[in-house]
């Protein structure tokens, strides 16, 4: 109960800051086209509800969005921002997913691999390739993966949305640098737990190195992995951003960056409301694993 | 290894910083050349204004390291207090800090920034235009992306400063010094501040490739520093543009990410090998 009720704050800050920063800024969300006579002005204004103080106008857009209604684009018109979030959504989502359950996947094969193997070439060799992926951030990683890719080979599509080859490279550009950290991760805290007492016992009693692993060090080194996987949403997620925007992705990303430019408000609004509302539940969720997986912190 | 890598970072610095002055004036200027490719006469060959791409990389680089640099300050001041209150003060305070921390890591920060950057910039320029400051007017945007990632990349070091100050509190010469009748802040800065020199040094190294990486973000986007000024992000942004099927410009791609990999690996390297040295001492 206290956690929806902290949702809600949130949220309700996130709102609040959202519709100042955008209204405090010089200039209203109909400058930049050719100047419109004062009278139509007006009238765009009266419809978008932007007329009034501006104490007024916050307390509108809160009941608005009490409502349920997160009113229209001031710069698509006559499209709700609703509408727009209902197509370009599923896309970044589907886009998300795909990234984080990349990064998860390999991250967790690999970390645990190679912790399995303390001193190994393989080790040596993931600990640079770590360091390499950590320092290739999406923006630098995509056009490269383009040019090698697509351009060059001709083996995948530059952009677009809509087939499998055209998710590959986007997903992968995405998750790399994740994959390297939770790998990281995973493995120093795997190497530790090895050295424990239960472990030992395990060894005693004979299991396999593959059961021990898997079964036994792998289920509590897991836990800063879990914990890591709600700030990893929000890196995932401003990470689309850009990654939309390198392969012409169709998704909210690209949206968002041009509402800030447009001074579309609702849109931006509308957009992060949707962002911050999933990242709150999926650190929710993950909480919720967090203890199922260590019980150790309801007793406490 | 660790000093041929710091040896080769100081010496990129200063070809970034000296660099541009050995070139003659015109090469900042548009040619009649755009889309040359790299020669004896343009090493990294020309943009799609026909400027020299490593005069152009050398000047975005500058930038880019500024930022990395001041921005990782101001995390070092805002997260070494912030830890430090937090951890000092404990209890319910200490609670409540660390929540706020937890909150700030799950939301999407740089979205936040990226909004704030563009309300702030025109009220800025116009205050300095008012107060007369025209420093001000050409390099508020570069003043406020400082100022903005500083304010979103602190937690990290907050919350390790945090943790340092809960275990350092309880050391003795903390007591002694409580004894002594010293007042909190004097303990915080003479005794505890001092002790946590370590941390804050591995902690501000990995930080500045951090806020290199957020700042090549923002310009990527055209967001962050603008034309006729460049950065890394800027400068990738155009090469990205540049790669196409019909004109393959792999070099204005090529260049700039070469030199943002080089100065990210040397740093995290630099900060994982302090990171490693610090935790056997």
């Amino acid at each position: 109960m206290t956690r929806l009720l902290s949702l809600f704050l949130v949220l309700f800050c996130v709102v609040s800051i959202t519709f100042f920063l955008m209204r405090l800024s010089p200039g209203g969300p109909f400058d930049a086209e050719r100047k419109l006579p004062p009278a139509i002005e007006h009238q765009l204004l009266l419809k978008y509800r932007l007329d009034g103080p501006l104490w007024q106008q916050y307390t509108d857009y809160l009941k608005d969005l009490l409502h349920g209604d997160l009113r229209l684009s001031t710069k698509y018109r006559n499209r709700s921002v609703v509408e727009i979030l209902a197509q370009t959504l599923p896309v970044t989502f589907s886009l998300g997913a795909c990234a984080l359950l990349m990064a998860l996947g390999f991250g967790i094969w690999i970390g645990a691999f190679v912790a399995a193997r303390p001193h190994s070439f393989a080790d040596h060799l993931a600990l640079h390739f770590a360091l390499l992926a950590v320092s290739l951030p999406a923006f630098v990683l995509g056009p490269l993966l383009i040019l090698f890719f697509s351009i060059w080979l001709h083996w995948l599509p530059v952009g677009g949305w809509g087939s499998f080859s055209q998710l590959l490279l986007p997903s992968i550009t995405l998750s790399l640098p994740f994959a390297a950290v939770i790998a990281r991760l995973l493995r120093d805290q795997l190497r530790e737990i090895l050295q424990d007492d239960f472990i030992r016992t395990a060894r005693a009693k004979g299991l396999s190195q593959q059961s021990i692993i898997y079964h036994h060090a792998l289920r509590v080194a897991i836990l800063p992995v879990v914990s890591y996987t709600g700030p990893l949403a929000a890196n995932l997620l401003t990470g689309s951003v850009v990654v939309e925007t390198i392969f012409h992705i169709p998704g909210a990303g690209g949206f968002l960056v041009n509402s800030i430019l447009n001074r579309d408000g609702f849109l931006l609004g509308g957009i992060v409301i949707v962002y911050c509302t999933l990242l709150i539940f999926c650190n929710f969720f993950v909480d919720v694993a967090y203890r199922y997986l260590d019980p150790r912190i309801t007793s406490r | 290894m660790v000093l041929v890598v710091m040896l080769f970072l100081l010496g990129m610095m200063a070809l970034l910083l000296i660099g541009p002055y050995f070139f003659q004036k015109g090469y900042a200027e548009p040619t009649s050349m755009p889309f040359a490719s790299p020669s004896w006469q343009h090493w990294c060959g020309t943009d799609l204004n026909g400027r020299d791409l490593f005069y152009r990389m050398l000047t975005g680089g500058t930038i880019s390291l500024l930022v990395g640099f001041a921005g990782a300050l101001i995390t070092l001041f805002i997260g070494t207090s912030y830890g430090m209150i937090a951890g000092y003060l404990g209890g319910w305070c200490d609670a409540g800090m660390t929540r706020f921390i937890d909150i700030l890591y799950s939301i999407p920060r740089l979205i936040f920034i990226l909004i704030f950057i563009n309300a702030f910039n025109e009220r800025l320029q116009q205050t300095a235009n008012h107060l007369g400051w025209s420093w001000l007017v050409g390099s508020s945007r570069i003043l406020i992306l400082i100022v903005s990632l500083g304010l979103i990349e602190w937690l990290t070091m907050a919350r390790l400063v945090r943790g340092q100050t809960l275990s350092l509190k309880e050391r003795s010469f903390v007591a002694a010094a409580q004894i002594l009748g010293e007042r909190p802040v004097t303990i915080l800065w003479r005794h505890i501040f001092p002790n946590l020199l370590g941390v804050l040094m591995v902690t501000l190294t990995l930080s500045i490739p951090a806020v290199i990486i957020d700042e090549a973000f923002l310009s990527f986007l055209g967001l962050g520093v603008q034309a006729p000024m460049a950065s890394l992000g800027s400068l990738l942004a155009e090469g990205a543009a540049a790669i196409n099927p019909l004109r393959g410009a792999w070099w204005i791609l090529l260049f700039p990410a070469f030199l943002l990999l080089l100065l990210l690996i040397t740093l995290n390297y630099l900060g994982n090998e302090l990171r490693e040295f610090h935790l056997k001492k």
